[in-house]
């Protein structure tokens, strides 16, 4: 694959505080990466270095093998989807599509081509002549996009853009953007806090923790083989299980097991391992589809959570003594 | 009157008293007549308003709007660097910022038209420093001609002009200006295409302050133009206080309103434009 982006030790602090102690990161051509990361992390920073909105303190930043470190924004070949659109509230639709054709002073005619046709593609077309504010969210949102990509940018920057939408729309729009970026080929950066669309979208996903790469993988590498106990809380939900002197274990709550204490643990059915904890259950929560379990440990008053299924053939109900079980394959260890 | 209307009574007293009494008084008096002494009979005439077309009067009224167009111009030119400057800074560094520029106001009015002779007359401050330099061997006129009023008119309204400018830059989304550089716009042409046409509303606002209050100022021309430039501010000033002809010079103040009336008006048509968008939003929800 080819590289489109590279950071080079790239650090930045704003006046004494440093947000990025140093990071070196390289995207790929064609690729949809996702910085993921609590609010605050430094993944925005790192998306606007890329589009030139912001400096690096110390460090380089390639674009195509280009070091644009010192180049202003509206000489980048990058395009940016703000948080919150940023759409022009004077011009109408297809006038804030047009926009970047202008700056580039791309002829009349074939502007109105390419405004067409990423009019088409964001379904649009209905609206072009409405100005932002007589639009809802999600078509604004779309505006944001069809505003970018109609510059046939190397690479497409999107920060959180569906934060501020429903949850219907939002995963609506995310599918909507994984076949758009796929159907493009385009590279596409996304930035967002919300790991569930980071692992729906994404080939790649980048975790980051006070400016820090914390984890770089596949999602469903990243869901399964956490590299640390930051990644298995974030991404996902995580049991954890710690004893002096070894490794944190980490287990997923799909991955647990009950059965009733009174079980006799020497007469196992095959493909059965022995309770590692006995507890009582202390609560259920119904999400729909599952019910959470959670369960208070006797030897250290932990709580563990896992999951029934709505077909599970034994229901279990607060107080329930039972045992814990699970297969060692399916423990992951990491160093807190 | 329920819900604490009863509340805007002393407000509506106080506006039927002093303004909109007043007001209708003096429409009444300018389609009135007047003795030679000066005392006002209110027998009906449009004499008053046809007087005002006399070429004297229009004259003295062309070249009012021409230095109310000329200091509006000015005092736009000059007043939003000034506000783009002060919304530009540091945000500990604005409220000193406006503080500034509103200073000049802590003094009386009057005596900073006269601080200007001070500065602008004969043996006044400039002409003794240029001569001192040598770069002038006979003083310059600098007072009493158009132009001392056309500044002393800037100098006065400036701050007219900087302050609602200040509150529209101030208010940009500066986001919208990265989004245009991350569009390809210079800072040049993002201030062309983005910054200058969102800041039409407080250009409006104070180009309709500066204009209006320009338009009925006597004490500058009064003060810094001698006997040589009457505005019609001074004529209206004259007709009351030394011409004792009320009549006409209520005709005269109420073809300023109007005009000024006017003005407001297009003003609202401009900021009506902006924010149609938002008129038709509210609308649908």
């Amino acid at each position: 694959m080819e590289e489109m982006i590279r950071l080079e030790n790239i650090t930045k602090k704003f006046d004494d505080n440093i947000i990025i102690p140093k990071i070196n990161l390289t995207i790929y051509d064609g690729e949809f990466v996702t910085l993921l990361g609590p609010s605050g992390c430094g993944k925005t920073t790192l998306l606007r270095m890329i589009a030139g909105l912001e400096t690096p303190t110390t460090g380089k930043v390639y674009i195509d093998n280009e070091d644009v470190t010192a180049l202003a924004p509206y000489k980048r070949n990058v395009n940016m989807v703000f948080q919150n659109y940023a759409l022009f509230p004077h011009m109408t639709v297809r006038e804030n599509i047009r926009f970047g054709l202008l700056m580039k002073k791309v002829p009349r005619e074939e502007q109105d081509q390419r405004i067409d046709q990423v009019l088409y593609l964001t379904q649009l077309e209905k609206l072009q002549d409405r100005l932002p504010q007589q639009m809802s969210g999600g078509q604004q949102q779309r505006v944001a996009i069809a505003r970018a990509l109609v510059n046939n940018p190397k690479v497409l920057l999107l920060d959180e853009p569906l934060g501020a939408l429903d949850y219907k729309l939002r995963k609506k729009m995310q599918l909507e953007l994984k076949n758009l970026q796929h159907g493009l080929g385009l590279t596409f950066i996304y930035v967002t806090h919300d790991q569930e669309e980071a692992l729906t979208m994404s080939d790649r996903v980048i975790i980051i923790n006070a400016g820090r790469i914390e984890q770089d993988d596949a999602p469903n590498k990243l869901y399964n083989e956490p590299a640390s106990t930051f990644v298995a809380n974030f991404v996902g939900e995580s049991n954890f299980f710690t004893e002096e002197n070894s490794p944190t274990i980490v287990i997923r709550p799909e991955k647990i097991n009950l059965r009733p204490e009174e079980v006799d643990e020497t007469k196992l059915p095959e493909g059965q391992a022995p309770s590692k904890y006995f507890g009582t259950v202390v609560d259920l929560v119904f999400c729909g589809n599952i019910d959470k379990v959670y369960v208070r440990l006797d030897n250290n008053n932990q709580i563990v959570m896992t999951y029934q299924y709505f077909d599970d053939v034994k229901r279990w109900q607060i107080d329930d003594r039972v045992g814990i079980w699970w297969f060692d394959k399916d423990e992951v260890k990491v160093n807190a | 009157m329920k819900n604490g209307k009863l509340l805007v009574a002393p407000a509506i007293v106080w506006l039927i008293i002093f303004f909109a009494i007043p007001m209708l008084m003096v429409v009444a008096v300018s389609f009135a007549t007047r003795t030679p002494y000066g005392q006002v009979i209110f027998k009906f005439t449009l004499g008053n308003y046809v007087r005002f077309l006399e070429p004297l009067y229009l004259k003295i009224f062309a070249s009012t709007l021409v230095t109310a167009v000329v200091t509006t111009v000015f005092t736009f030119l000059m007043g939003y660097p000034v506000a783009y400057a002060i919304a530009k800074l540091p945000k500990k560094w604005q409220q000193p910022g406006l503080i500034v520029v509103m200073i000049p106001f802590w003094i009386n009015f009057l005596i900073r038209s006269y601080a200007w002779v001070i500065i602008l007359r004969s043996q006044g401050v400039v002409n003794t420093i240029l001569l001192k330099l040598g770069l002038i061997t006979q003083p310059l006129s600098l007072l009493y001609n158009d132009y001392a009023v056309t500044l002393g008119m800037i100098y006065a309204l400036l701050p007219f002009m900087v302050l609602p400018i200040y509150v529209s830059i101030e208010q940009l989304d500066k986001r919208l200006l990265e989004a245009a550089s991350d569009l390809g716009a210079s800072p040049l042409v993002a201030f062309q295409k983005i910054t200058l046409p969102l800041t039409m509303p407080g250009i409006a606002a104070g180009s309709i302050l500066v204009f209006i209050s320009s338009l009925g100022m006597f004490v500058v021309p009064d003060v810094m133009g001698g006997a040589k430039s009457a505005l019609i501010g001074n004529l209206i000033q004259n007709q009351f206080l030394s011409a004792r002809d009320w009549p006409f010079g209520s005709a005269l103040s109420i073809v300023l309103a109007i005009l000024a009336l006017v003005l407001i008006m297009l003003y609202y048509r401009v900021l009506q434009q902006q924010k149609g968008g938002q008129k038709h939003e509210e609308k649908l929800a």
